[in-house]
């Protein structure tokens, strides 16, 4: 029986009311927390959970928490960023949708352990209708005395609120996000300061995933040491994945970290293998951004061990041959899949969400889709390929914020183990049933970029 | 510019419904912060003002906050949520991006634009649907799929949209990011 700590009632008719939450355990971390524990001992016990940031960085959620400057007089803020946009990523929407309270119940205590009494869950725009979900979840927690004044009788102050977004993948960086909180564009800021040291309207802020919020409520409950006993090595605990494409089964499954890749792809109680009874080909492990890998070295690392799904392992042979374990957008393609035209999806999306701030990003992510058109049309030349790599490799490091290396780092993937796909593009242009082409044959305009 | 003289003529302002709703979401940050009430305020104007931001629907939307138009204006145009120019009753936005595309989005597309006889960002001749691509929306173990209005449309075939497409011409009624679904 795998470990489930965030899904384990999602079946259970009801349990979005707060009503049958709370009969199948919901809420307790609540009463743990604000009735037996301190603020200083909740962050410890997520330290020694050596829970990490469950977004796409993967950083140590305790130690986050420990960075929150806490000057006296000003007030402090919990910001949940549900601005989940990374392409192949739809856990925290499942989550939401399913057990709203496990995230009201993650915020209340975890507000507690970081002192804050104001709260707010920014979730993207076109997740309105889980936007409600969540207020009617709040709004049954205040009338439960869980959130409000004096929560539980424990002298304890907290409101939260959700915001919602405009649309733009860019707010899912956590300065851009409060740029955006604060009614602005989603322009990221340049750090130092920190969101810890500076963030909402200047105020110490941290911001954290939903699902990072979520894990929070089983830390409480069972201790930082029991949950650091489940996962393997650094890669504690239990993630969420999302698994899409060319799979039998696709969906978000709660899966112990360690697990091997084959695993997932292949048993029925994950993904279910490739649909058609056709052959794997590649596998986008941990979102848009991080490398592709062929079949070949996402069952197996370069040294030849089994692959596992873990921050460690997925990432073993650093880019030249692994990978990023990521958000856990874990998206699947078959033997007939077209690497260069799923990578011209990935750079029209780049251009699209780029925000304009920096040059090499603005300028770089137009050009490497110009030149993925191009090539896909028919007009490419095997210079072309060079000069994408030319243009990813100037990038990277380059910008603000870390929508640059998203932005490069799939097209150096692509480039790097399956050159031969873009050769053969360039070489063999009739061959190609490629975007315009397909258009044209139809008699219709292409989609602009 | 027509158009926006034509509103012009006829006052701008929210039901007193919608006042009521700002003024609980100007509640929510503290005292001199109500800025932060910009993206959600533009949401209800868009649903209130027949789905589009026009520029005197800025213009009343900056004064509610006390801030300056500019303010209002360089927000409306970087979120890809806000429509600067009219558009139909219901707008269909259709995933594009990998996961949708893998499970064969450009045919949805295709047959949206076939069927109704527009491209891409372009509104029927009867002022019904407008179609829009867009990029990821979180729907990939779904796909391939399409917003309209708040609902999310997934595992979409080609039967499927013409069931839906049928049903919004028979419904006959703007759909908006606020609907109940």
């Amino acid at each position: 029986m795998p470990t489930k700590l965030l899904l384990n009632n999602e079946h259970i008719p009801g349990i979005n009311t707060l009503q049958v939450y709370r009969n199948n355990g919901g809420y307790a971390s609540v009463e743990k927390a604000l009735k037996q524990m301190t603020p200083e001992a909740i962050v410890e016990e997520v330290k020694i959970s050596g829970l990490r940031g469950r977004g796409g960085a993967g950083f140590p959620t305790g130690m986050k928490w420990s960075f929150l400057a806490k000057p006296a007089g000003v007030p402090r803020y919990l910001v949940c960023n549900a601005d989940e946009s990374e392409p192949g990523t739809f856990k925290d929407r499942y989550l939401m949708e399913k057990i709203p309270h496990l995230l009201v119940e993650g915020m209340i205590t975890s507000s507690y352990a970081l002192g804050c009494n104001t709260a707010y869950i920014y979730i993207r725009g076109e997740y309105f209708y889980v936007s409600r979900i969540l207020e009617n979840a709040i709004a049954e927690a205040y009338a439960a005395g869980y959130l409000g004044s004096n929560i539980l009788g424990t002298g304890y102050n907290l409101n939260l609120y959700v915001q919602v977004g405009g649309g733009a993948y860019i707010c899912g960086e956590e300065t851009a996000l409060l740029e955006s909180l604060e009614g602005k564009r989603g322009n990221p800021r340049i750090k130092p300061p920190f969101p810890a040291i500076a963030g909402l309207y200047g105020c110490p802020t941290v911001v954290n995933n939903v699902e990072t919020i979520a894990a929070v409520v089983p830390i409480v409950n069972n201790g930082g040491e029991a949950y650091s006993k489940i996962g393997i090595g650094k890669s504690t605990g239990t993630k969420l994945i999302s698994a899409s494409g060319h799979i039998n089964k696709p969906g978000v499954y709660e899966i112990e970290l360690g697990i091997p890749v084959e695993e997932f792809i292949y048993s029925d109680s994950y993904c279910g293998g490739i649909r058609n009874g056709k052959q794997l080909k590649a596998v986008v492990a941990g979102g848009s951004s991080v490398p592709v890998l062929p079949t070949e070295l996402i069952l197996k690392t370069a040294a030849g061990q089994p692959r596992l799904m873990s921050y460690e392992s997925l990432s073993e042979g650093g880019f030249q041959t692994g990978t990023m374990l990521g958000s856990g957008g874990f998206i699947v393609m078959d033997e007939d899949t077209s690497i260069v035209k799923n990578l011209y999806t990935f750079t029209r999306f780049y251009h699209h969400e780029s925000c304009g701030q920096c040059s090499p990003c603005r300028e770089g992510t137009g050009w490497m889709e110009k030149i993925m058109h191009k090539i896909l049309d028919g007009h490419g030349t095997l210079k072309d390929v060079d000069l994408l790599w030319d243009i990813q490799s100037k990038i990277e490091g380059k910008t603000i914020c870390p929508l640059g290396e998203a932005a490069a780092w799939p097209v150096a993937a692509a480039i790097r183990h399956f050159r031969h796909e873009f050769e053969a593009y360039v070489m063999q242009p009739s061959s190609i049933k490629d975007v315009k082409h397909y258009y044209r044959l139809n008699n219709i305009e292409p989609i602009p970029a | 510019m027509l158009n926006n003289l034509n509103i012009m003529n006829n006052e701008i302002k929210f039901s007193a419904e919608a006042l009521a709703i700002v003024k609980q979401m100007i509640s929510r940050y503290p005292d001199g912060k109500q800025k932060s009430a910009l993206l959600p305020v533009l949401h209800l104007a868009q649903a209130e003002f027949d789905g589009w931001l026009s520029v005197p629907v800025m213009d009343y939307v900056a004064s509610l906050l006390s801030i300056k138009p500019i303010e209002v204006y360089e927000v409306a145009s970087f979120y890809s949520m806000y429509n600067l120019k009219p558009v139909g009753k219901c707008t269909l936005e259709v995933c594009r991006t990998s996961s949708c595309w893998l499970m064969g989005a450009e045919d949805i597309v295709r047959h949206i634009q076939n069927r109704l006889g527009i491209k891409d960002g372009q509104t029927s001749s009867d002022g019904m649907f407008t179609l829009k691509t867009v990029e990821c929306l979180g729907s990939c173990g779904t796909a391939p799929m399409l917003q309209c209005g708040a609902k999310y449309h997934e595992n979409l075939t080609l039967e499927k949209v013409d069931e839906l497409l049928d049903k919004l011409a028979t419904d006959n009624k703007r759909t908006t990011y606020l609907d109940i679904v």
